[in-house]
């Protein structure tokens, strides 16, 4: 059976080029049903160029992408018909309420009538907004706009929603409930890529699959990507992050060193050897600390290993 | 003033417009050399504070000092004694890099007599040594915001507001970045700084969470993650995940429950207690449960437990 059939979003070896610099560099992944895949990199990691080229906005330069088993580039119109893109800023109309808005895109998409007033309602819902639809979208929070575009890019039931890093700007609850209705909207079997600069947002995802100026350098679920993390984490907590940096910067077994707010984050080789021997080492300084301990590795520890072992990094 | 070694106090700090409180009460007492954050769901009341602690907006009642400065009766002064950094919006991208760093320098009165050293040091301590000619719109992001920094800097004001300094910068950057935020610190500067991105708030050394004009939690980061908590939070794998969410929202002991990617996020009040149990739940139910464990809550959890207790139960969203 072809590949590019089988899943819902199937990527291989695509290939931007914008003049001076390579933007995205030989991308492959796939993303099935009722899955929700995360793009995952800071700025200038190649993700809306990737979004675009998806939704058939901008052409590739190398490789090819298949919307539900069609060729994106060679049959735009036929690929549209099965995706929804929802830009960095999707097209609200702020002069209209939110039930015109959704009625204007109903149209846009060519939903039937007989169908677009139960899905209109059954958005509303899941999106929460069912008590603001006379509401100006322009009168809307931001969380609230963010779920009016949602319901808006869905309302011809795509099987494919790109979401360009949807939830940018938004408050800790309001992402939490945009995330809440993604996995909702799992159960009708649409396949989600979403995108952000985030890398804790990756934890949320099915997969991952982790960019770095316009290259992948991991693609796996979240938990199989920790455990590619070489060596251990430490976290120190303590009131005085800056003694006890002093007294560890120099110690053996770091190869990376972080302070936070109230405390060191630490990769080491091995924690079995450096706990105890920390323990000892900030005893013997005389420097003041709560506790130290071994904790998971977050997506963001993987990421700044990787990179500085490929030593990409710049500035 | 009050306490020579607070650089930011707040009493009683109220704003009203019209009918609506958007601060109620605010009591906040930031050291000198603290890397403090405020952080709060939008409309909480957080960009009103701000204003009023930067002297552009004055307040209803209650009193602020800022660098030892009324920010009533005073607010030219506080203006003086304070840079504002945003990543978004500072810099002018057809612009060089010394070209910014000269208009920042005139628009912070910085006098003549010092300008070029404290041009020297600002480009020094940012590490764009060498790059003043670049036009700043070709800078890398974590160049971009050390230059925007350096900006906000020139006038070496004792008190930096930082608004959303590092989002959407790679990592390595941001760790950059916030050393050297870090490093001014040390040097006695306070930071204040507001973000949504909870990666952005481990940074701090305590944060302030408001929440509907009023201030609901405060602590280290730490102290949240361990104290603030309505609960404890458990994660659980299991197949079926849909269906298992339906069956836990009814559970016995359990506050809520959300999926997080491949597993799901309970809050119960009692982790070690209701392991136990909801196992047994669960497998009553025909579920299996591949695993079961208390997890420590980030910052994110603490956020949204504390903003939706703080909420009245009939406003609670499910």
């Amino acid at each position: 059976m072809d590949r590019e059939a089988e899943f819902a979003i199937y990527v291989k070896g695509l290939k931007k080029t914008f003049p001076g610099v390579c933007a995205v560099d030989a991308l492959s992944f796939d993303v099935r049903s009722g899955e929700i895949f995360g793009l995952v990199g800071p700025d200038g990691a190649g993700k809306t160029t990737t979004m675009r080229m998806l939704a058939g906005i901008l052409t590739p330069d190398g490789g090819a992408a298949w919307i539900a088993g069609t060729d994106v580039a060679h049959a735009p119109e036929r690929a549209k018909h099965f995706l929804s893109y929802m830009p960095q800023r999707f097209g609200l109309y702020e002069d209209l309420t939110v039930a015109e808005n959704l009625r204007f895109y109903a149209d846009l998409f060519g939903v039937k009538r007989a169908e677009r007033i139960a899905r209109a309602e059954e958005l509303l819902h899941a999106a929460g907004i069912s008590d603001f639809r006379k509401r100006l979208a322009g009168k809307l929070s931001g969380g609230m706009k963010q779920k009016l575009g949602l319901a808006c890019a869905l309302i011809h039931r795509p099987k494919v929603l790109l979401l360009d890093e949807p939830t940018t700007g938004v408050d800790p609850v309001s992402r939490r409930d945009f995330w809440r209705i993604l996995y909702e909207l799992l159960a009708e079997g649409v396949a989600i890529l979403t995108s952000t600069a985030y890398l804790d947002e990756a934890e949320r995802c099915h997969r991952v699959a982790l960019l770095h100026q316009g290259r992948l350098l991991f693609c796996d679920t979240p938990e199989h990507l920790k455990e590619q993390m070489h060596g251990a984490v430490l976290s120190v907590i303590a009131h005085e992050p800056r003694a006890v940096r002093e007294a560890l910067e120099h110690a053996d077994g770091i190869s990376s060193l972080v302070m936070s707010g109230d405390g060191l984050h630490l990769v080491v080789d091995s924690a079995s050897l450096r706990v105890p021997q920390f323990n000892e080492q900030l005893r013997a300084a005389g420097v003041c600390f709560e506790s130290i301990q071994q904790v998971r590795p977050t997506i963001e520890d993987l990421f700044v290993q990787a990179v500085q072992r490929e030593g990409v990094s710049r500035g | 003033m009050d306490d020579p070694n607070n650089s930011v106090t707040t009493k009683d700090l109220v704003k009203r417009f019209g009918d609506f409180i958007a601060v109620d009460g605010i009591n906040l007492a930031v050291r000198r050399g603290e890397v403090f954050g405020f952080l709060g769901p939008n409309g909480a009341g957080k960009s009103t504070t701000i204003r009023m602690l930067c002297g552009l907006l004055r307040p209803t009642a209650g009193s602020a000092q800022v660098a030892g400065h009324d920010v009533a009766s005073e607010p030219e002064l506080v203006r003086q004694n304070i840079g504002y950094m945003s990543q978004k919006f500072s810099l002018y991208n057809d612009l060089t890099v010394i070209e910014n760093l000269r208009l920042f320098a005139g628009l912070y009165s910085v006098p003549f007599s010092v300008l070029q050293q404290r041009i020297e040091w600002a480009l020094a301590m940012a590490g764009l040594e060498g790059k003043q000619n670049l036009l700043t719109g070709t800078l890398p992001g974590g160049w971009k915001q050390r230059l925007a920094l350096g900006c906000a800097v020139l006038h070496k004001p004792p008190i930096l507001f930082l608004d959303e300094p590092t989002s959407g910068v790679d990592p390595l950057a941001r760790r950059q970045f916030w050393d050297l935020i870090h490093t001014m610190a040390a040097e006695g500067v306070t930071a204040f700084v507001t973000t949504h991105y909870m990666e952005e708030a481990e940074y701090c050394n305590r944060l302030a969470l408001i929440f509907r004009g009023r201030l609901v939690a405060l602590g280290t980061p730490s102290e949240l993650k361990r104290n603030a908590m309505k609960g404890e939070l458990l994660l659980v794998e299991c197949r079926s995940l849909s269906d298992a969410i339906k069956l836990l929202k009814t559970a016995p002991g359990v506050q809520d429950a959300s999926v997080f990617g491949n597993a799901i996020h309970l809050v119960v009040r009692d982790a070690k207690q209701s392991t136990p149990q909801l196992l047994q739940f669960l497998l009553k139910r025909g579920i299996a449960v591949e695993r079961m464990e208390k997890v420590s809550p980030s910052l994110e959890d603490v956020f949204v437990s504390v903003t939706s207790s703080t909420e009245t139960v009939g406003e609670q969203r499910v």
